[in-house]
């Protein structure tokens, strides 16, 4: 067990391009800890780096109290499941789970009863003699994961472990994923693109945006108060609402309409400054009649998300979108009013939020 | 229609002249060598066993077998050996101007045991001391196989998913055990390919033994197949097809065996 530290990592490749521009990150021992962002951001650079599989251009990777930076990958006390789980297609799965033990130089029979032990905790028990091959999606991800539990390892590193599992799987393995971690209380380090992923099991996140973390932060953080329009527009899986807008004495002016200052913001702003007003579609409340402070416009489109409904208006020339409870959803075209929640509001001056 | 008819018909007479072509040659290794007495001639044999009785006793047709096989496994295990670690480390490191070298390579290849190197061979081997010694013959003919064989396994090791060895590698497995545990079996497919072509070549190579090796005892039998005259200076052909089926058995046991034990599959396990 271990915390893990990252002090100003940069990684440059050949060619120029920054992976990661002075990265700093502190995990505590124990934490579930996301890394998310857009493909390209340098997630899994940040990852592989952590991993020693690439080699840092600058600054340091600390685990447990010992800097690795220039330490071997296998010298790290680490393990890591890769995307594509890294199976060795010529071994059974006793072989696989028993292979870092194998390097390890514990005897046969001691791996043997140890692959067993763990894979029996992950229900693989009458699969041992199987090849990967010749396994599901989901159980090949829990073999890899039997792998890395087999190498008692101070911190497991995840690359996208569920992106490769169809829609209901992943469900099913995300709360296991998040079960098992909290059993084993080792310090681990998952790279997602899927915020939804991310909010539901991470105990903290990172999210990076071109080689910088752009917040970092409890998923009920991430969500509810993003620190600039880039995390606000990448978490929620319904976008949220970034309108421009205009500060007037004590309200805003939003989209031809005026709603009253954020609780978040108030005392903060300037009368005359441009800002961006951002609320969540679900954050918005959808009546027929105006209300006090709410925005009005058509409704252009309705979509189902099952429980409820997305409803899109078009407010002046701006789309605002609010969630709708079944039962309620409007006919197309007709007026209709969103007015945003006050508490949940936020207000964004270029790009970074108002807050106290 | 006629013409359609007519040009059917001259079809399928090339085919059949093309066939015959091939197989009368066939034909003749399997028949010639059970009949007593054999000519060019295609003939229904008599299954006598007295031709395989003749070349028993001929001194140095069986050693000679032998003497090829030590030949191409020598050269096949020595090809696979250094090809497989060359190719491993060609595919996996970044070298400036990799695609040149192994181009170059390809070419020099058909130079180093091709006719126009034969003087200059034969020099070097007569200087280091290798000349009438197996082994030399060996490392020549490796030589000469090498960078073909490196050009076809680093196509297969480019093939196989980097994940498999970062992975070995987080485990903490050195370099030599990561080709040994993970590598060697992901490309052994590969391997046993490189070992059939280099077995092949070696077994029907005539050139390069008749060049180095001035010992009869030591000659393949691609080469003792050469001297199997009559006195009279004829061609004999009892012994003739009678060492030829017996030379071309083993290529084709090997062949049988190495696709049906390797074949070309891939183990699953990766979604790509």
């Amino acid at each position: 067990m271990a915390a893990i530290e990252l002090r100003g990592l940069t990684k440059v490749y050949p060619g120029g391009v920054k992976a990661l521009d002075s990265l700093d990150l502190a995990i505590p021992d124990g934490e579930f800890f996301a890394l998310l962002g857009p493909s390209g951001c340098g997630k899994t650079t940040l990852l592989r780096t952590i991993a020693g599989l690439e080699t840092a251009t600058g600054g340091a990777v600390v685990i447990g109290d010992r800097d690795v930076t220039g330490v071997q990958p296998g010298a790290r006390d680490i393990a890591m499941v890769f995307q594509d789980y890294a199976l060795f297609p010529h071994m059974d799965v006793t072989d696989n789970i028993a292979y870092p033990l194998r390097i390890k130089k514990v005897g046969k029979a001691d791996r043997q009863r140890k692959a067993l032990e763990v894979g029996t905790r992950l229900g693989l028990d009458q699969l041992m003699d199987r090849r990967p091959g010749q396994l599901s999606g989901g159980q090949q991800q829990r073999v890899a994961l039997a792998r890395v539990m087999a190498t008692q390892a101070k911190a497991f590193l995840f690359d996208e472990p569920l992106s490769n599992l169809d829609a209901r799987l992943r469900l099913e393995a995300r709360t296991f994923l998040k079960k098992l971690q909290r059993e084993l209380g080792v310090t681990t380090v998952f790279v997602t693109h899927d915020q939804a992923e991310a909010l539901a099991m991470a105990d903290r996140m990172a999210v990076m945006e071109a080689g910088h973390i752009r917040q970092i932060g409890t998923p009920a953080e991430v969500f509810q108060r993003p620190a600039n329009t880039f995390v606000a527009a990448f978490i929620g899986s319904t976008p949220m609402n970034l309108l421009d807008g205009t500060v007037r004495g004590d309200t805003l002016e939003v989209a031809g309409c005026k709603v009253p200052v954020p609780v978040s913001a108030e005392g903060l702003l300037v009368d005359g400054e441009r800002i961006v007003y951002g609320v969540r579609p679900e954050y918005n409340t959808y009546s027929a009649e105006p209300a006090e402070g709410s925005l009005g416009g058509k409704v252009a489109i309705v979509e189902n998300l099952g429980a409820s409904h997305l409803v899109t208006l078009e407010v002046g020339d701006v789309l605002v979108q609010a969630v709708v409870p079944e039962g309620d959803e409007p006919e197309l075209g007709v007026d209709g009013f969103a007015t945003p929640r006050r508490d949940r509001a936020l207000v964004y001056r270029d790009g970074e939020l108002v807050s106290a | 229609m006629t013409r359609f008819v007519l040009g059917r018909i001259g079809f399928y007479t090339l085919i059949a002249v093309l066939l015959a072509f091939f197989t009368i040659p066939l034909l003749w290794l399997a028949a010639a060598p059970f009949t007593s007495d054999p000519t060019y001639e295609v003939r229904v044999p008599d299954f006598t066993l007295d031709n395989f009785t003749a070349i028993l006793e001929h001194p140095y047709a069986l050693p000679s077998l032998l003497n090829s096989l030590v030949l191409a496994v020598g050269t096949a295990l020595l090809v696979v050996l250094f090809a497989a670690l060359a190719a491993y480390a060609l595919s996996r490191v970044r070298l400036p101007g990799r695609d040149a070298l192994l181009y170059a390579l390809l070419l020099l290849s058909s130079i180093i045991t091709g006719t126009a190197a034969m003087v200059p061979l034969f020099q070097l081997a007569v200087e280091l001391n290798l000349i009438d010694s197996q082994l030399g013959l060996i490392l020549i003919l490796s030589g000469g196989l090498l960078p073909a064989a490196i050009f076809m396994l680093k196509d297969f090791m480019d093939s196989t998913p980097k994940s498999y060895e970062e992975s070995a590698r987080v485990f903490g497995a050195s370099p030599l055990q990561i080709v040994r545990h993970v590598v060697v079996p992901l490309v052994r497919p590969g391997l046993a390919t490189i070992a059939v072509w280099a077995v092949a070549n070696v077994w029907g190579n005539f050139l390069m033994p008749y060049l180095l090796l001035s010992d009869v005892e030591k000659q393949p039998a691609a080469v003792i197949m050469y001297t199997l005259y009559t006195e009279g200076g004829q061609a004999n052909l009892t012994l003739l097809s009678t060492f030829g089926l017996l030379y071309s058995v083993p290529v084709v046991l090997m062949y049988l065996f190495v696709s049906k034990k390797y074949g070309f599959r891939f183990h699953g396990g990766i979604k790509r």
